[in-house]
Order: structure tokens, then C-alpha cells, then sequence
């Protein structure tokens, strides 16, 4: 039976094909494969589900054994976060002409490089940079790049890195960066963090600074912890006066609310591209972009790919194209800037959409909305006996919620938040110990007043219990 | 000749998003902040650190919806992609059945979140498991981790864990070269180098491959690695494959199989039976996920036993039919992204594996090796068309590399006019090659299983009458394309500090302040 993925797989085709090739079989299309290479036995894969009906039926099985954010009232951030995804950005990203596109030309392919081009053209706005690359895997690894671009455009061996940072993001610079073994290798210091704000430690950083060695600084706005750094100039500064690139981490959804990091000094930004009109797909919504000067400098160590609006050969008309193609890795190998290959460009469309939905105003309703929606349910936390915000002023959308005066856990605590229908934060207390009992909770703007108090009156029990 | 299509893409001369819109339009509203919340916070702007306030708002269009979804329709519109023919050879594109977008879709997988208990996440975990189980049995690998976010991500990956397998014997500092060849993909270069590997590459012989000899004088007790595709872009299986591994499990190195063009040999050989130590699928691409203009992608990276420990974390852990996530592997490399992959291309993927079961892979493997052979029959029979390695006989496998050298010598016409040529019929634009070009004016098809013959057939017609144009009315071919929403670009500016401009911004201050 003819598989209905396959046009050529009904039988008089693969004869007509057969006869016009000179072939007798198509086993004989294989010669090339050495006997003692093949796989001697049938292969042992389940049973095929053909038709659509079973194939429906089993994953809808499968996926209705997860439990949604849609049905439980969640608090999870740390990366990835439930932000509202617009009906028109999933219309728009569906469209097949974007899903299932290749890698054409410039012509066959001109609006999917236009909605590239302006996608790059609004974050742009939003960072205050000249020059953004296409995206890469995820928030982390496009830090990993730019720290080696950092060093790659001052020759230095070292960056410095804020301790208050998302473990995982850090184990991906770790691995762009490291290993000592190795000649290239980058070394990654960490600089703490004010145990009382959750700012980074000037002083520290002074130090850790002085030898005039690093390649570049790295710190977060907001910070992994939830802190908007109201010293990020300062750091900027101190950065500069060392001869080090400062590259910054942002949360694009707060730039409505909160300076483009290249006013507090940023030449390098990096950050998340999910919270643009991506679902969060149990984490395979991430993507990362990188943002710089417009400086050829900088842009003659991009990995990335960089997306040029051009002129084309009819007067007055405009097309896209990749410019400094020949410096990636498909043009020069192991000699290009570190390496290339499909990444998570189809997510640029719906960041597109979303960004020229929200506009101005837009940006700055919801950073307004998140910041007081945070506090709101911070204050309400904080009011639990046992319970205390961490770092309690001047964060975005997330908080540190520490249980440690309730004698309870926070897996204890997420564990009766579950039997409420609830997540609760993510659990900290394993890679800050420093922290004791705490996790990050995240409020957007999907929150209601009535979740947040929802939410307080769930811990309010949990702590009682 | 006489089946071919009129075509014409449309154009609707669609402003850059930047330029449109009207003060005070809106796309999107927010819900109305609640009035106990308001004033419990007083004003947003104190809860922001002095100086750390937005003091200009960031210049993006105001929109409406309406006119948001008519731009980037029109946008869609002038994307030829895959809603025509497109061979785009070395990267096995496929059909991406739409039960599978459908599926991925619904709230149990898109508004999961990663952190979420395991317990709440059981169906999603069944099937990133499930999906590793068929991967093991179709390379014989004993781990699959979908963490890489790409093909080359898994490249990456692998020289991570090379180096991590290596540390752990106390020879990394020694054990500092990577092998790889001219004709594997340039990813496996690059990230071998990217990871602080000193690259050694192989030349091609006659043959089509590089020698035993030439592999033999390249390894020594330096060597972490092969890193290697087979066959390789030119549709060339290299036959001595086993005795290659051999010699580098001799000199202490890995060996690690790139994928990239499994169609091939999909069904017919499992790679740690040729002895490799890991492998790559793209399941973005092999495995019928959406390759989405350039992901989200997967790089489904498998290795041995020997190699396990050092996989990134977490891993998806079966026990008596209940799921978790094990991040308790001390020797782990940690991460290479955040969290475990894009999941709903690994759910994608799963759903296409399953629904083509063991027969349906080894058919499509089949398909796909018959009708490159019979493109092949066909496109030599065109003028100006020449087949790499033309001294080698044997069938190739699922992709020929070819050359327009003769046409190129004889007419004027490059191998750039004749694929911008094709889309003036509705074909996206072929491959070319990776780099280097080994061969002149090159040209990669690949036929896939999903396009029909009568697809492949118009195809190869159009690339036929391309042929008489070349060597009748070359100035049609080089002044291509006619019939795209924009014709051909002028790329002086696009490598030009002064002139290139990845943003509007860049173009206003650059480009447009020039011109007045």
C-alpha cells in the first residue's frame, strides 16, 4: 500500500524509474555498500502507525498525560517563561512557506529575508544596537559567542562572569569557553553577588579586574535572580577603563520599561528571544540573539549569520542578503568564527510579529504590568510568616522567595502547591546553597490579582501545614 | 518539453515593517491592571533603580493586527520554499506531515514548562524516550540526547564530550588533533576547532574518497578523533570505512558518524556496527521536522556505552514504566543549551518515525537512492552537464554532485544564473557545495522520497530548456530572475562596512541619511 508520505512509493512508478535506470532491482542501487557493512536483521521498530487516525490517537494518548500551564497556575521562569503568545504570531509562524522553507536565494526566498531583517531591525530598537545577527540556539549560547568574539577581537584569555547566573546558562559558556586542557581555552571567573540586593559586588569586581586581563564582563539585566542593577553603568565603566568588552544579557520584554543596555555602556548584547511570541514549548522555544556596535570590527567576528537589506538591480527596489557570509564556518571551515548551522530562524518571524503587534506602547504596558504585578505578588509572599523575599526591591519579573523560617522545603512546599493545581518557583536551594531554601517564582502578565492571592493563600497553607 | 508550468511569484512591493504604521496603533492590549494592585505598587517607574528607567521609547511601527497578518502574508507569499520542488541536496529534506504541526501544537506540549515535576510531564518524557529507543535501534548507539539545537550543535557536542572522554584519561593535553576530510560538512571542522581541536583534513583521491594510506599517515597518539560523513555530498560511499575506524581506535581516537546524509544508508547499516563511537541524526530535516528556513533544529546525538557518561544532562530515565530526569551523572559535560531540546521537532520527529515504522524507512531510503539514480540518468543527458568523479561507475546513493563547468566554458552562464533561472519556474534554488569547491560550477539534487516522479521529471525539464536558453539566449539565464517578487540583487554593498545594514537603524543612519 502506497504510504501517504511518499508519491513514488506505488509500484509502477518504481518500475518506470527502474527500467529507465537500467536496473533490475533496487537492492542493485546499493552496490556501493559492502556486504559485510549491511544490517543483517530485520529491524525491530514498533509496529507503524500508517494511518493518520492511529497516529493521532496514540500521541494525543501520550500528550494528554502531561499537565499544562494552561490548566495549572504556574510560577516557573528561570529562562523560560509563560508570556502571552498572540493568536496572530502563531497564525503567522505557521504559515508553510516559512516552515517548511530551505535555504534559497535571495529572490526566491525575499519575504522570509525581509521578516528576518525585521526581526533584526526591532530588536534593535528595543537593545539600542546597529548591528543584529540572526539567532542562535539559546540565551546561554549566545553568550558563549560573544564572549568568544570578546576575546577574539582583544586577544585576551578571560572573562568575567556574575555569579547570579542561571546554572545551566553558565555550564553552556563553560563549554564554549573551557576546558583548561586546551590551548584556546577561555577561563570564566565568576564575580559575586551582595548578599543583601543581589547586585553584583563592585569590589569584587575591582579585583578580579585589576590585571587588565579580561576579555570582556558579562552581567545580566535583570540578573538570573530577578535584580534590574542599578550600578550596570558603573560596571560598564570599570569594564571599559580595563580594556574589557562589556556584553550584556537582557530580557527583551523588559525594554519597554527599562534603558537599552548600550545607554549604560553595553558594546556586546545578548539575550533570550522567546518571551517575543514564543510558546515555551517545554524549553524548545529558546533561541538567543546577539546584538553589537555596528562597527566592522564586530561584525567581522560574528558567527552568525547577518541578514543586509540591499538594493537589488532594478532602481528604487530593495532585497535581502546575507553579508560576510565567507567568514562563517561554511566558507571557511575550522579557520571561520566558531561555527554555524541551522539554529531557530523560524522563531524570528513570530519575534517579528509580536514586536510590530506590541509596538512602543506596547513594550512599555506590559514591562509596567509585569514589574507591579511582581512586587504585588511579592509583597503578598513576603507578608506569610516564615516567608521572605530575598531581594526585595528593584526586580523585574521574577523574585527570590525564601522558606527558610517555615522549617519547610521547597520541594515540600511544591509538593502541596502541586495538590493545588499550582507550580510553584523554580527550586534553588541545590545550586545556591547560600540561599538556603529558596526559589524563583515569576509573575507576567498572563497573571491575574486573583492567581497571585491564589497562590499566597496556597503557600499561606503549605507553610501552616 | 512541453509540460512546463507558467509561474510568476507574487509581488506586492511590502514596506520594511519600519516604515508602516500610524501613531497610536495597537496590535496587541494587555489586561487592565487591576486597581488594588496599582495602588499597592504606587508608581512602576520607583520600582525601577534610578537611571535604569526607558528614557525614549524604542522606534517600532504601530500596527493594528489586521494589518500586522496582511504584511507578513504577503511577506509568506513571496517565500517560494518548500510549497514548490525544492532538491536541496545535503540536507534530506522531507515532508513535514501536518497531523505532526497539529499535534505539537496543542497546550500539553506548548505550555509546558521545563522545570515542571516530572510526574507532570509523563507523556512528553514517554516520547522523547520513545524516540531515543528507535534511534538506538537504527544506529545501534546506546543513548540518543536531543539537547544539540542543530546538526552542527551535535558536531559541537561530540568534540565536547571528545574532549570530556579524553580529560578523563589524562590525555586531553596530548590528544589534541581532529580528523575530518574536504568533503565532510564544514561544521565538523569547525567545531572540532571551536572546542580547541587542531584540525587535520584529508584530500580526496581518484577514488573519490581519501586513501587508507593517507588516514594511516594523519593518526598518531595525538589524535581525539574522526569526525566524518559516508557517504559523502557526492553521493560516494567510502568502502573502507571499517578499516578507518579501526585504525583510529588503534591510535586511541574516537570516531564519530555525521549523519547529515542518512537517506542513504537509512535501514541498510547501523553505525556502531561500522564501529563508530557516536553519531548524528537532524531530525529537522532526516527525521520529517519542519527545517523551518533554519530551525528549530535538532541534532539527536547517540554514543556508546563508553561514551555515556559524559552526555549532557538531564537525561530522560525509564523505570517500570514511570519516566524521570537524571541530572546525577558527576562526569556530565553539563549543557550545550538550555534544557533538553526543541521539543516539539523531538515529538515531530517521533510521530514521522512512527508513522513510517521499520518498512516505511527502509521504502523511503529506497525511493530516495532510485530517484536520484534516475535524475541522474536524465541530467547527463542535458548539454552542459557533467558528473563529479566522472571516472567512478558505481551507482551513487540518495545525491549526485554535478557541474555546469561545460556550460559555464561554452555559454557564460554560471552555475548562480542557472539556479536563479530555476525559480523563475517555481523551483527553489538547488545547492551548490559546501566549501571548498572541489568541483567547478557544482550542483547537489537530491529527490528525497516525498516529491513524485512527475515533480522530479519537471524538474529536471526545466533545468533541460535552462540548458537550450544557456546556449541559445545566454542573456536570458544571466540577467535571471523574471518572474520573483524582486529581481536579482546588487550585492556590492552587501560586504561593505559603509554600506551594510543588518537593521533599520543602520540603514537609516547609513544609507538613507546618504542618499537625503
Amino acid at each position: 500500500m502506497a504510504h501517504p508520505y511518499m508519491a513514488n512509493s506505488t509500484p509502477d512508478v518504481q518500475s518506470e524509474m527502474l527500467a529507465a535506470v537500467g536496473a533490475d532491482s533496487i537492492g542493485e542501487l546499493f552496490e556501493q555498500i559492502p556486504e559485510g557493512h549491511r544490517l543483517s536483521r530485520p529491524l525491530k521498530l514498533p509496529q507503524a502507525l500508517s494511518s493518520e487516525v492511529a497516529l493521532q490517537r496514540h500521541l494525543g494518548e501520550l500528550l494528554s498525560k502531561n499537565e499544562s500551564c494552561q490548566e495549572t497556575l504556574s510560577f516557573l521562569g528561570a529562562g523560560c517563561w509563560q508570556h502571552h503568545v498572540p493568536a496572530a504570531c502563531k497564525e503567522v509562524v505557521g504559515r508553510r512557506e516559512w516552515l517548511t522553507s530551505v535555504f534559497g536565494s535571495p529572490m526566491s526566498d525575499h519575504g522570509r529575508n525581509q521578516a528576518w531583517f525585521e526581526f533584526c531591525s526591532q530588536l534593535g530598537e528595543l537593545v539600542g544596537m546597529d548591528l543584529v545577527g540572526m539567532p542562535v540556539y539559546s540565551w546561554g549560547c549566545a553568550a558563549g559567542h560573544a564572549i568568544r568574539l570578546a576575546s577574539r577581537l582583544n586577544g585576551r584569555r578571560e572573562v568575567l562572569v556574575v555569579r547570579a547566573i542561571d546554572p545551566e546558562r553558565l555550564s553552556v559558556i563553560r563549554n564554549y569557553c573551557e576546558t583548561p586542557e586546551m590551548a584556546s581555552h577561555i577561563k570564566v571567573t565568576l564575580v559575586d553577588y551582595e548578599p543583601d540586593s543581589g547586585r553584583l559586588d563592585l569590589s569584587d569586581l575591582a579585583r578580579k579586574l585589576s590585571a587588565n586581563t579580561a576579555a570582556a564582563i558579562y552581567f545580566e539585566v535583570p540578573s538570573y535572580v530577578g535584580i534590574i542593577d542599578g550600578q550596570a553603568a558603573e560596571i560598564s565603566r570599570l569594564a571599559h577603563a580595563a580594556g574589557a568588552e562589556v556584553i550584556v544579557g537582557v530580557d527583551p520584554i523588559s525594554l519597554g520599561v527599562l534603558a537599552g543596555p548600550a545607554d549604560y555602556g553595553a558594546d556586546i548584547v545578548v539575550g533570550s528571544i522567546q518571551p517575543l511570541g514564543v510558546p515555551m514549548n517545554c524549553g524548545g522555544g529558546c533561541g538567543g540573539f546577539i546584538a553589537s556596535r555596528d562597527e566592522a570590527r564586530y561584525a567581522r567576528e560574528y558567527p552568525t549569520f547577518l541578514v543586509s537589506i540591499t538594493d537589488t538591480v532594478e532602481p528604487g527596489e530593495r532585497g535581502f542578503g546575507l553579508t560576510l557570509f565567507h567568514q562563517t564556518s561554511y566558507g571557511m571551515r575550522e579557520k571561520g568564527k566558531d561555527w554555524t548551522g541551522n539554529s531557530t530562524y523560524l522563531w524570528t518571524i513570530a519575534g517579528a510579529a509580536y514586536m510590530a503587534m506590541m509596538g512602543p506602547q506596547g513594550f512599555r504596558d506590559i514591562g509596567e504590568l509585569i514589574l507591579r504585578q511582581a512586587h504585588f505578588a511579592a509583597s503578598l509572599l513576603g507578608g506569610i510568616p516564615g516567608v521572605r523575599i530575598v531581594f526585595p526591591s528593584h526586580f523585574f519579573k521574577e523574585f527570590v522567595v525564601n522558606f527558610d523560617g517555615t522549617g519547610k522545603t521547597v520541594d515540600a512546599i511544591d509538593k502541596a502547591l502541586r495538590a493545588e493545581g499550582i507550580f510553584g518557583g523554580k527550586n534553588l536551594s541545590r545550586e545556591f546553597p547560600e540561599l538556603g531554601q529558596s526559589a524563583l517564582y515569576c509573575v507576567t502578565e498572563i497573571h491575574s490579582r486573583a492567581d497571585l492571592e491564589r497562590l499566597a493563600a496556597a503557600v499561606g497553607k503549605a507553610v501552616r501545614a | 518539453m512541453s509540460g512546463i508550468r507558467k509561474y510568476h511569484a507574487p509581488v506586492w512591493s511590502e514596506p520594511v515593517i519600519t516604515e508602516m504604521g500610524r501613531a497610536g496603533r495597537r496590535g496587541v492590549l494587555l489586561p487592565a491592571l487591576d486597581e488594588t494592585v496599582r495602588s499597592a505598587t504606587g508608581d512602576a517607574q520607583s520600582l525601577i533603580p534610578p537611571g535604569m528607567g526607558r528614557q525614549t521609547p524604542p522606534e517600532l511601527p504601530e500596527l493594528s493586527e489586521p494589518e500586522v497578518l496582511h504584511h507578513y502574508t504577503r511577506l509568506s507569499q513571496q517565500t517560494l520554499g518548500m510549497t514548490s520542488i525544492s532538491l536541496f541536496g545535503t540536507c534530506t529534506m522531507k515532508y513535514n506531515p501536518a497531523v505532526n504541526e497539529l499535534m505539537a501544537a496543542r497546550p500539553e506540549l506548548a505550555d509546558l514548562h521545563p522545570y515542571q515535576h516530572p510526574e507532570t510531564m509523563q507523556g512528553v518524557l514517554e516520547i522523547i524516550h520513545g524516540l531515543d529507543l528507535i534511534l538506538r535501534e537504527l544506529s545501534g548507539m546506546d543513548r540518543f540526547v536531543f539537547q544539540a539545537g542543530g546538526g552542527a550543535d551535535a558536531a559541537y557536542l561530540h568534540a565536547c564530550v571528545t574532549r570530556a572522554y579524553h580529560a578523563a584519561r589524562g590525555e586531553l593535553e596530548r590528544r589534541n588533533e581532529v580528523i575530518t576530510t574536504i568533503q565532510a560538512h564544514p561544521c565538523n571542522a569547525a567545531t572540532a576547532a571551536a572546542a580547541g581541536f587542531k584540525v587535520v583534513t584529508l584530500m580526496l583521491e581518484e577514488n573519490g574518497y581519501p586513501s587508507v594510506d593517507a588516514l594511516k599517515a594523519a593518526v598518531s597518539d595525538r589524535t581525539a578523533c574522526l569526525m566524518i560523513n559516508n557517504p559523502d555530498d557526492m553521493g560516494i560511499y567510502n568502502p573502507d570505512i571499517k578499516e578507518w575506524i579501526d585504525i583510529v581506535h588503534g591510535v586511541g581516537g574516537l570516531c564519530f558518524y555525521d549523519h547529515a546524509n542518512f537517506n542513504g544508508v537509512m535501514t541498510k547499516l547501523r553505525a556502531r556496527e561500522l564501529g563508530f563511537d557516536a553519531c548524528m541524526f537532524m531530525l529537522h530535516k532526516t527525521f520529517g521536522a519542519p527545517k523551518g528556513g533554519g530551525g528549530p533544529a535538532v541534532g539527536a546525538y547517540g554514543c556508546s556505552e563508553a561514551l555515556a557518561p559524559f552526555l549532557p544532562t538531564p537525561l530522560v530515565v525509564e523505570k517500570d514504566g514511570a519516566y524521570d530526569l537524571d541530572e546525577d551523572r558527576p562526569q556530565s559535560i553539563g549543557r550545550v543549551r538550555e534544557f533538553w531540546g526543541n521539543v516539539p521537532q523531538v515529538v515531530k520527529a517521533y510521530a514521522w518515525a512512527r508513522s513510517m515504522g521499520a518498512e516505511g524507512l527502509a521504502e523511503a531510503s529506497d525511493i530516495s537512492v532510485l530517484a536520484n539514480n534516475y535524475m541522474e540518468k536524465r541530467l547527463l543527458a542535458i548539454r552542459g552537464v557533467t558528473r563529479s568523479n566522472p571516472t567512478i561507475d558505481k551507482r551513487r546513493l540518495e545525491m549526485t554532485r554535478y557541474s555546469l563547468e561545460t556550460m559555464q566554458r561554452e555559454t557564460g552562464v554560471s552555475v548562480i544564473d542557472v539556479q536563479n533561472r530555476m525559480v523563475d519556474f517555481g523551483i527553489d534554488a538547488f545547492w551548490l557545495s559546501h566549501e571548498p569547491w572541489i568541483v567547478p560550477e557544482p550542483f547537489t539534487p537530491e529527490a528525497g522520497e516525498m516529491y513524485s516522479k512527475e515533480d522530479i521529471d519537471y524538474w529536471i525539464d526545466v533545468l533541460a530548456r535552462i540548458s537550450d536558453e544557456a546556449y541559445s539566449t545566454p542573456e536570458l539565464v544571466i540577467s535571471a530572475p523574471h518572474n520573483q517578487a524582486i529581481h536579482k540583487l546588487d550585492s556590492t554593498a552587501l560586504d561593505d562596512p559603509d554600506r551594510w545594514a543588518t537593521t533599520w537603524r543602520a540603514y537609516k543612519r547609513k544609507v538613507l541619511s546618504a542618499r537625503g
